[in-house]
């Protein structure tokens, strides 16, 4: 009889925690991989309008520029405005242009005139803004640009 | 000589250690989900064009956004939700009489005279004001956008059995098993029965 009973004790078994250094290196592979390290700092507000007619972007030939009001931090400074920032800083409509060239410049040199600009606006920008920006890229020359959007759509709510 | 075990390394802390890491990477994530709608603008022109290209009326859709966000589209007020069925009827609309060289025979449109002479003629103007919300005239754009993938997965489900924007959306992200340039020579042909035309003028400097 006690062949079967061994078993038998009270106490549950402990839960062998052997695996869990490895269930979590999984995850942080995971996250390793996936990230991308910001490479600019946000200085204005950055909510985008949302659209569902959407075409994927290709990262390696592209140039953000963001634009809409300052980001609460930096409202004291530089008012309400809607601003334009690219890279670390803000940007005027007048240094667009060889700010743009600089950054195309960084670019692989056969990926150069195929350059996409991604306009990164905020919601309640003016378009005015937004027109003097494609003003400024057709002086530049550089003709293909994305509105970079979040999903969904406005009409759904 | 006594052999010496080389002592075990303490893996205890190990656990700790990745998930320090795990915590400082899931802090920096941001995953990439940039999507958006593709433009290519006009260039800049050099000299203006002598010979302007008369554009008749009735192949011109004009979409008006004022300053408040309101949209008067062909001379009406019209809500957003409507644009886009507008929008296809203008475009799809066909009008060109049954045995001239412009008439559009895929076209299942009205044929009223008043509208579009066919897909290719029709043009899709957009006039914004400086002071419109950017919201505004994205939800627009996409709105139109919406339109001519309507009518381009409509004819690409007749003539190839698939959806146009599924499709392209296979070859961008890679993942279309099959024979891709065929298939996009097959999109090209697509796009030409459909051109997206939209045109935009600059922007008024004051608000009207």
């Amino acid at each position: 009889m006690s062949k079967f009973n061994k078993k038998k004790s009270g106490a549950l078994p402990p839960i062998s925690t052997a695996s869990l250094p490895d269930i979590v290196f999984m995850l942080l592979f995971f996250f390793m991989v996936v990230t991308v390290l910001r490479d600019s700092n946000l200085l204005v507000q950055n909510k985008l309008p949302k659209a569902d007619q959407v075409e994927k972007l290709k990262k390696d030939r592209s140039i953000y520029i963001y634009a809409g009001k300052p980001s609460d931090a930096y409202k004291d400074k530089y008012g309400t405005e809607g601003r334009i920032q690219i890279g670390d800083k803000y940007t005027d409509v007048s240094n667009l242009r060889p700010a743009l060239e600089g950054l195309r410049g960084k670019l692989r040199p056969e990926l150069q005139n195929k350059v996409m600009v991604a306009l990164k606006v905020d919601e309640e920008t003016n378009t005015g803004l937004v027109s003097d920006i494609k003003q400024e890229l057709r002086e530049a020359n550089m003709l293909k640009l994305i509105y970079i959007t979040s999903p969904g759509n406005e009409l759904d709510q | 000589m006594a052999r010496r075990a080389t002592p075990e390394v303490n893996a205890g802390s190990m656990a700790d250690i990745a998930f320090l890491l795990l915590i400082f990477f899931l802090v920096t994530t941001t995953i990439e989900k940039d999507k958006g709608i593709a433009r290519q603008l006009p260039p800049m022109e050099e000299q203006k064009p002598e010979d302007r290209v008369i554009i008749k009326e009735r192949n011109l859709f004009i979409v008006n956004v004022n300053k408040n966000d309101q949209l008067l589209v062909e001379d009406e007020l019209m809500q957003l939700k409507d644009l886009r069925q507008a929008a296809i009827d203008f475009l799809d609309n066909g009008g060109a009489a049954s045995n001239s060289p412009e008439y559009c025979n895929y076209c299942k449109g009205k044929r009223s005279s008043d509208s579009s002479d066919n897909p290719d003629k029709a043009i899709v103007s957009v006039q914004n004001d400086r002071l419109t919300s950017y919201k505004m005239y994205i939800n627009v754009q996409n709105e139109l956008v919406a339109a001519y993938n309507y009518l381009r997965n409509r004819e690409s489900q007749r003539l190839y059995g698939w959806k146009f924007t599924e499709v392209k959306k296979a070859i961008d992200e890679g993942d279309f098993n099959g024979n891709v340039s065929a298939t996009e020579e097959k999109l090209k042909n697509i796009q030409t029965l459909f051109p997206q035309k939209l045109s935009e003028a600059e922007p008024k400097k004051k608000g009207s």
